[in-house]
């Protein structure tokens, strides 16, 4: 089984090809403005390396074009927000709490109509569906292109949203449309707003997808294409241009993957040191654990699953203070290999106390002899000091934890850390990112409210449900496991009111024959 | 009189939530409620307890009900200002001001939302310092006040008054159930007070003291001090331990979130956290070392934010502070209505800042 796994990050797109559970061949090109060259660029980097042959079953890729493009406000439609809660919510109507030049470029008008439900699955309100063909009129009459609904308690009852999505079908036949229910948790506001972010790049991603299957096609590989998700599982091309907020942060999660790959570790913390920064967070069972907070995308307050990452300014770029010791936050960036000391440059940068440290082996190391010592061990100190401190807060247990290195700059990683048993550093470490979108697998998810059962039974009928979710995604029944469990009790509610969440993750259907017969090695992500 | 400006409301935000001590609910979606309205024109006025005439009539609102549906239906101010309305009606007389039930949470921002829809100011008190779960665990219940009558009120038009019952047990039992059947969520207006049971019963000072602890937080990141520092000065409270939560175990009894959270505070150092909707009790080695009605604020390490029962999680960094307990609960009927005991505690409270 062969797969290529591709990140088109800002500045790089890296590429790898794996066969089973070995790396073949890794590669970096400069991303282009138009992504199709960057991948081109790639791909024929590749083919240099290795030969790629023509037996490739799945092309996996990982982007944050689209969380880009929400932070620079470009390529956002206009959306036509739907929300079934009236009488209730109405003082907060769609898009009241955005940020203003984000809200006026993709404010196309809000309804709020009358229906819904309730936590308990009681209907709030019958549903006003000539409330919802009135809108669906205005929509037509405004020519708006993409729509999002959102009713109230979705995640518990999806219906009114699924009836509401069929009107505007019949009466906006074109028009792309986003359900809540499919994104988001208990959250009314946040839930709506991810709903629209949504909409308002479902025409960007469709172009963007469509473009990345051009370059995979016109560089002679022919096998199907997945766009990897936040949670580091991936889903087909087209269902990933249905939901881009879904591909956000795809990035730094492939990293970390990549690196439970690479190091056959499901359990430990990861810490990926780039240019600018240093991400650290928590692989559980193979996965970034996930945070269950708010988070804000380009401003906006939305509530999806996002891993817990924690990004700080330590990178090999980072510029340094001679006086302090300090390290970064500002860094020079890919302007590294100009402005570095040992590339003849006159600013000091992490990079360079790694060179003199003899840490790293870059540039002349001959520019750099001249660093006090006082200022060499002051800088690593502080570098291991903040990596310590990171650590620490990242982790969730008790006890000593692994330490997985990976990323251009891991070398500032000292060998012994406290709170940290052993640090693991793995081969192919600086393309993890890519290696991560390769091996991606098929999730399924639930986040609900069960009443009137018990613990054990609201979670196995929460797992049976994400089960039906994964293998509708795409996913191999036969390769099904559970990766995540969590249960919340809700205070107040009768009837032992339990919010469960769940994941299931599995192969994808029609790739995985073949993989176990791989002399019986079973890596960490079969597990 | 002092006017109230969206700095005000912004700062009231964070500091509400800090005096929630752990419950409350979050007040963000009445801040959105109240960004809005001050982006037309819109007057708040904050009064002294001591303004107000015996005979003056003033309005108890709040929320009842579940955080997680508020999440849903929102919070809507005309629904808030209608169980005022409905109260006139029921009572046949208007109301002087208007004011919180608990400071603490998103209850405490409620008076500012009536206020702004009625026309009358926000009075600077509430009845509980901070949040508790119970109807009657307030100083109005302390002072045997008459916990009737009662207005609930549903966005779809369902309005039930609650018109008399014998005790404050009996309030939390008849209206938790109307409650319960709106969706586990109201809109409403307690037991209206007279100007003298205010001035007599009422907390004062608590809304401007919610503002200014948050003030105090917004101001010390503004500038990278120290925001817990800074909320220790401003408010005379004790700092108890800071640490890492390494545990956290809920349950749902009764209808109230009840659990606890493990600190670790050094290698080997464990210190427990009890709730009940709210923080309870602290142990250190099996003893009690701080309790409820002493307020017990647990606080995001880095930013002095309030971190909430519902949402603390593993590996958070945390520092605990103790924040002095309104004089009313500290009687012997306001420690048998919210001492340690009123929580099914075996032992008798001893506040932290008595050494």
């Amino acid at each position: 089984m062969k797969r290529i796994g591709i990140d088109v990050g800002g500045t790089n797109t890296d590429a790898v090809l794996i066969s089973g559970y070995d790396v073949l061949a890794s590669v970096k090109a400069p991303t282009s403005e138009n992504v199709t060259g960057g991948i081109l660029a790639a791909l024929s980097a590749l083919r240099r390396e290795v030969d790629v042959g023509d037996d490739v079953e799945a092309v996996l890729i990982g982007t944050t074009h689209f969380i880009n493009a929400v932070v620079q406000r470009r390529s956002l439609a206009k959306v036509g927000a739907i929300r079934i809660a009236a009488p209730a919510t109405t003082e907060l109507p769609p898009l009241c709490d955005w940020p203003t030049d984000l809200g006026r470029i993709i404010d196309g008008g809000s309804w709020i109509v009358e229906g819904g439900f309730d936590y308990d699955g009681r209907r709030f309100m019958p549903l006003d569906r000539a409330a919802i063909r009135k809108a669906c009129r205005d929509i037509r009459n405004n020519g708006l292109a993409h729509v999002a609904i959102t009713g109230m308690f979705s995640p518990l009852n999806a219906e009114d949203e699924q009836i509401a999505a069929g009107i505007v079908l019949e009466e906006c036949p074109h028009a792309s449309i986003t359900c809540s229910h499919e994104l988001g948790g208990i959250g009314l506001l946040e839930r709506e707003n991810a709903a629209i972010l949504n909409a308002c790049l479902v025409h960007f991603a469709q172009e963007t997808i469509e473009a990345f299957g051009r370059a995979v096609a016109s560089a002679g590989i022919d096998a199907p294409l997945f766009i990897t998700q936040n949670d580091g599982t991936a889903v087909t091309a087209d269902q990933a241009a249905a939901r881009p907020v879904y591909s956000f942060v795809s990035g730094p999660t492939n990293s970390m993957r990549g690196a439970a790959f690479l190091s056959g570790l499901d359990d430990a913390i990861v810490i990926d040191v780039g240019g600018t920064t240093s991400d650290f967070g928590n692989l559980i069972s193979g996965f970034p654990r996930t945070a269950n907070d708010v988070v804000h995308v380009g401003g906006v307050r939305t509530l999806f699953r996002m891993p817990d990452l924690v990004s700080i300014g330590l990178g090999g770029g980072s510029v340094i203070n001679p006086d302090t010791c300090a390290i970064g936050p500002t860094s020079v960036g890919f302007r590294l290999v100009e402005k570095a000391l040992v590339f003849g440059g006159n600013t000091l940068t992490a990079s360079d106390i790694a060179v003199a440290a003899r840490l790293a082996n870059m540039g002349e190391r001959a520019k750099v002899a001249h660093l006090p010592a006082r200022l060499v061990d002051g800088v690593l100190a502080r570098a291991r000091t903040t990596i310590e401190d990171y650590v620490d807060r990242t982790t969730t247990q008790a006890g000593d934890v692994t330490l997985l290195a990976v990323g251009g700059g891991s070398f500032f990683v000292p060998e012994k850390l406290a709170g940290v048993s052993r640090v693991v550093r793995v081969e192919h470490g600086d393309c993890a990112n890519a290696i991560g979108a390769a091996i991606a697998q098929i999730a399924g998810e639930v986040d609900q409210v069960f009443q009137g059962l018990t613990r054990p039974e609201a979670i196995a009928q929460a797992r049976e449900l994400a089960e039906q979710r994964a293998i509708t995604a795409g996913a191999d029944a036969k390769t099904l496991s559970l990766v995540e469990a969590e249960d919340i009790p809700i205070a107040y509610l009768p009837g032992n009111a339990l919010r469960v969440k769940v994941k299931v993750v599995g192969e994808i259907a029609n790739l995985q024959r073949g993989v176990r017969t791989d002399a019986g090695q079973v890596p960490s992500v079969y597990a | 009189m002092t006017p109230i400006g969206l700095d005000d409301i912004e700062a009231l935000a964070v500091g509400a939530w800090i005096l929630g001590t752990g419950g409350g609910g979050s007040p963000h979606h009445a801040l959105l409620c109240l960004r809005r309205i001050f982006t037309k024109s819109a007057t708040i006025e904050l009064i002294d307890p001591s303004v107000l005439d015996d005979d003056d009539l003033v309005a108890v609102v709040s929320y009842m009900g579940a955080p997680l549906v508020i999440q849903e239906r929102l919070v809507d101010s005309a629904q808030v200002a209608r169980a005022v309305t409905l109260m006139q009606e029921h009572l046949g007389r208007h109301f002087r001001a208007v004011m919180a039930l608990e400071i603490g949470g998103g209850n405490g921002m409620l008076p500012m939302l009536a206020a702004a829809q009625l026309g009358i100011p926000v009075v600077d008190a509430d009845a509980m310092g901070r949040a508790y779960p119970e109807a009657q665990m307030t100083s109005f219940a302390v002072g045997d006040l008459r916990p009737a009558p009662l207005t609930t009120v549903d966005p779809r038009g369902i309005e039930v008054i609650v018109s008399n019952v014998p005790t404050w047990k009996w309030m939390e039992r008849a209206s938790r159930k109307v409650c319960v059947e709106y969706g586990s969520i109201a809109a409403t207006c307690k037991a209206p007070r007279t100007g003298a049971e205010v001035k007599r019963w009422g907390i004062p000072g608590t809304t401007s003291k919610a503002i200014r602890l948050g003030r105090a937080v917004v101001e010390a990141n503004r500038h990278h001090r120290d925001p817990i520092e800074a909320i220790l000065t401003s408010e005379h409270g004790k700092w108890l331990f800071a640490g890492k939560i390494v545990e956290v175990e809920r349950r749902t009894t009764a209808g109230f979130l009840r659990g606890k959270a493990v600190v670790e505070v050094a290698a080997d150092e464990h210190i427990v956290l009890d709730f009940q909707n709210e923080w309870t009790v602290i142990w250190r080695d099996g003893k009690p070392i701080a309790s409820t009605p002493d307020l017990i604020c647990v606080l995001n390490s880095d930013s002095g934010e309030a971190i909430g029962t519902e949402v603390i999680r593993y590996g958070q960094r945390v520092t605990a502070i103790a924040l002095p307990s309104p004089d009313v609960f500290l009687t012997q009927q306001g420690l048998e209505n919210v001492g340690p005991r009123a929580f099914g505690y075996d032992f008798d409270f001893r506040s932290v800042f008595v050494s």
